[in-house]
């Protein structure tokens, strides 16, 4: 997406060349617009930079601990590597991280580090958390070229400013992820879900409330309206557990579900194939639609938000994380819907990420929710403490910053 | 005791009854606490070694007032140290002479529940467990418990990111917090995040949270509130060593199980606790764990089940499970009473390091081998499942050679933490108790990058100066 092709490339193989390669740079003025596997370029505002930085060579695992639930790997490591690895050890990242490809149709492999610098989270974020949540240790260099750490390899650690937490969602404007810590679980043996059809938003997001305030432990929430995959809408509902457990939580559930409507089980390999598509925005993805946004609303007031958007606009939606996040396809051309996107998501008390749109849109249109001038003052500050000279992803998150 | 603070400003310390006055100006007579012995109740917090008189108490009754005030300490360059119930054991709100308290004592009510949304919108003084008080006839409770959850305000776990005995399962403070009303030095009101789970721009929620009252003054928060699992039960299992225990722990975890809580005691901890709360602990055991399970009846009766059979794997001596809900009461009250009930027979300084659990045994063993080398007892509570270790290093507080021994040995602990892979503090914060340790987890680099962050919030330093921070070598943004 962004014209990043005829750039100088610098792969640095270790912290120090990268260090030295940004320290370097402060002497000329270079910018550099950071990759990982290149799938996630269309997230965020399009930076203009005089060269990219990769982290394609800072790649392998440094450390997996199954009995400590902990696994450190250098940023540019594929994701799915991780996966896979922690797969043999029946071990996980506890947050899904979803993979964008579909949605940007993007090739390559994401990178570990790019779920630590955008938070990237899937549809069991309702139930864990994100991947801030579970990032306990990061090592970055800043854009002064000086290697940072902050965290560690343990679960509990208040040592310092947490300055991972800072990093992740940054989007690379602060640092360059060099290595990245991620807190693990373990696998749940099996799965299911319950599937009720026929419900309205308002009525989903109170089913789902229902479910998520039980003592279940549901592990997704997601609700697909009338008409986008298929005739009728569908709520989703899915448990992740023993097998025995699994049996007794889906009767408790559909007991529980009743005045809803009746909510039918499918199995294993199905509800994993549909979650995928939700954590991808499959329902959206292949959508003509020239604009995606995320939104993230308090559950209480997103149905409402979404009648509003909808009775302004063609909008094509679906909810996930019991109606906290909601995948919305608008088709205004010129400025995405921006302004009754926001001014929608506002009321509800929520926020609204412009997730895919041509460059030149995503260059006009504020791509993350416009902050008020204390907090901006304040993430002008931030940056300017980790990159004075502006070098790292200038302008990937705000104009100027 | 050897931890220093900075000399007092002479300056704001001349200007005291112009101080006093200008605060007097903001509040009424009865938020403002100006004479000397009324003052003394806030020299220090539960790192008593340590105390210092503040020039005065502020306790505002809205964020309006903690502006008004912020705003007057800004302008006439006066410290400012935030005080919630003052439980801190890092000595995160101990004052300084030349600073007013800024208490959020008064900020005790709880504003909003959305039960459908699992959010509560309170301020900043209430404490920890008056919050799941709030909700618990309903089912649903607020998830990190610190020991001190009678007394520790929501504001001091913000500060300190509190965890407790079920963040093994349930996470620490920093996962349960969706929004805060913050007062910046310069008495800006800001709010970040709200009721939705994901905020816009950098995680400015995340970089707040333990950041021990150095980036701004928290007076209402947004917290996510959990359904209570169906049932619990916690089992004591006693085991003849320590090693034996710790063996255990990597064991289950290993076998894909993640109990609620984990706590380890040995066999001097568990004699400190047995004879405060009667709770039927075995004390014929070198090393103790209580492990809790949640979930259906029949669902824990499995769950229990494949743990048993990995700690009879690992030679456990004793399992007793908890038969009703005065015995679970009982073994909780136990755990969560051990530093009070250790304060009964001994002064005693609580350490806080966190180490990769495989080297639980090995940290024990030293631990032991350095408290002997200072000739002092110690005893060891502690979460076992994520690492984090609390020696109470036992001591005379009357007797300064000894209080020398029992600093030296607190600080080759957190030493010895650290080289193991670990950090200084898992869930007390850095307070003065571990400022002059930074250099030993913290390259310059490191140090020199958190204090350019804090400086953008605060650059006079005038929010808790004496500390997280070593004394030397400050910068500015």
């Amino acid at each position: 997406m962004s014209a990043t092709n005829n750039l100088i490339r610098f792969e640095p193989a270790t912290e120090a060349e990268a260090a030295d390669t940004i320290r370097e740079a402060r002497a000329t003025g270079r910018s550099f617009s950071i990759e990982g596997g290149g799938t996630r370029r269309g997230f965020g505002r399009p930076v203009t930079a005089d060269a990219v930085l990769s982290t394609r060579h800072l790649s392998g695992i440094t450390l997996y601990e199954p009995a400590e639930l902990v696994v450190s790997a250098r940023a540019g490591t594929p994701l799915s590597l991780i996966e896979e690895t922690l797969a043999e050890k029946g071990q996980m990242l506890p947050f899904e991280p979803a993979d964008y490809r579909a949605l940007y149709g993007s090739h390559g492999e994401p990178s570990i580090g790019a779920v630590a610098a955008c938070n990237i989270s899937g549809p069991r974020r309702i139930q864990v958390g994100a991947a801030r949540d579970h990032l306990i240790g990061v090592r970055l260099v800043n854009g002064r070229g000086e290697a940072v750490k902050s965290g560690g390899r343990v679960m509990k650690n208040v040592t310092g400013l947490d300055l991972v937490k800072l990093s992740c969602g940054a989007h690379g404007t602060l640092g360059l992820l060099t290595e990245v810590t991620f807190k693990l679980v373990p696998m749940a043996p099996a799965e299911a879900s319950l599937v009720i059809e026929g419900l309205d938003d308002a009525g989903a997001v109170e089913a789902m409330s229902a479910a998520l305030s039980s003592p279940f432990e549901v592990s997704g929430a997601a609700h697909l309206p009338a008409g986008l995959n298929g005739a009728t809408a569908t709520t989703l509902l899915r448990l992740e557990r023993t097998p025995d457990s699994l049996d007794y939580r889906c009767g408790r559930l559909i007991e529980l579900l009743g005045p809803y409507g009746t909510a039918r089980r499918i199995e294993a390999q199905e509800s994993r194939v549909l979650w995928r598509d939700i954590a991808q925005v499959a329902p959206l993805a292949k959508a003509q639609a020239p604009a995606i946004w995320r939104l993230s609303l308090p559950q209480r007031t997103a149905a409402q938000a979404m009648a509003d958007i909808s009775s302004n606009m063609g909008a094509r939606y679906f909810f996930d994380w019991g109606g906290g996040l909601v995948w919305l396809a608008v088709m205004p051309a010129d400025d995405a819907g921006a302004s009754v996107v926001r001014h929608a998501v506002a009321q509800a008390g929520g926020y609204a990420t412009l997730m895919r749109a041509p460059d030149d849109v995503r260059t006009r249109v504020d791509v993350f929710a416009p902050l008020g001038a204390p907090l901006m003052k304040i993430t002008a500050g931030i940056k300017a403490s980790f990159d004075p000279d502006g070098l790292l992803n200038p302008g990937r998150m705000y104009a100027g910053v | 005791m050897s931890i220093l603070f900075p000399i007092p400003d002479q300056d704001i310390l001349e200007r005291r009854d112009e101080i006093v006055a200008g605060l007097g100006a903001l509040l009424p007579p009865e938020c403002l606490v100006t004479t000397l012995d009324e003052r003394r109740a806030f020299e220090t917090d539960a790192l008593t070694a340590y105390r210092h008189i503040p020039l005065a108490v502020a306790l505002p009754r809205s964020t309006e007032e903690v502006a008004a005030v912020l705003r007057y300490c800004h302008e006439h360059n006066v410290f400012v140290v935030a005080r919630g119930a003052g439980t801190s054991l890092s000595g995160g709100a101990i004052p300084q002479e030349d600073a007013i308290v800024l208490g959020l004592s008064k900020l005790n009510k709880i504003l909003d529940i959305n039960f459908p949304g699992r959010t509560m919108r309170v301020q900043s003084g209430v404490t920890n467990l008056s919050i799941t008080e709030a909700v618990s006839a309903e089912g649903y409770f607020y998830a990190p418990d610190p020991s001190s959850q009678l007394a520790c305000t929501i504001g001091g776990n913000i500060a300190m990111n509190s965890g407790g005995a079920h963040c093994l399962k349930y996470g620490v403070t920093t996962n349960y917090i969706l929004g805060l009303r913050l007062v910046l030095m310069d008495c800006t009101v800001v709010e970040l995040g709200g009721e939705a789970l994901d905020s816009p721009g950098l995680d400015l929620l995340g970089l707040m949270i333990g950041s021990e009252g150095q980036l701004g003054i928290v007076t209402e928060a947004t917290v996510r509130i959990l359904r209570a699992a169906e049932a619990a039960r916690p089992v004591l299992f006693g085991f003849e060593t320590s090693e034996a225990a710790g063996a255990c722990v990597a064991a289950i975890v290993g076998a894909g199980i993640i109990p609620v809580a984990m706590e380890f005691m040995d066999k001097e901890a568990i004699a400190i606790c047995e004879a405060f709360a009667k709770a039927g602990y075995p004390l014929d055991v070198g090393a103790m764990l209580i492990i809790e399970v949640e979930g259906s009846v029949a669902e824990m009766d499995v769950q229990l089940k494949r743990i048993v059979d990995i700690a009879h794997q690992h030679g456990v001596q004793v399992v007793k499970e908890s038969r009703s809900a005065l015995e679970t009461a009982l073994i909780w009250k136990g755990r969560k009473s051990a530093f009070g009930a250790t304060g009964r027979i001994a002064d005693y300084i609580c350490m806080d390091g966190t180490v990769p659990t495989g080297q639980l045994s090995y940290v024990l063993k030293r631990t032991a081998e350095i408290c002997a080398g200072y000739g002092l007892r110690v005893a060891n509570v502690f979460h076992a499942g994520d690492g984090n270790m609390h020696p109470l290093i036992l001591y005379n507080v009357n007797d300064p050679a000894e209080c020398e021994k029992a600093e030296q040995a607190g600080m080759d602990i957190l030493r010895l933490c650290v080289e193991a892979g670990g950090c200084l503090t898992g869930e007390h914060g850095v307070g003065i108790e571990k400022r002059d340790l930074m250099h030993h987890q913290f390259t310059p680099d490191d140090l020199n990058q958190q204090m350019r962050v804090r400086a953008v919030f605060d650059p006079q330093w005038l929010l808790n100066p004496a500390k997280v921070f070593p004394l030397e070598g400050r910068v500015a943004a």
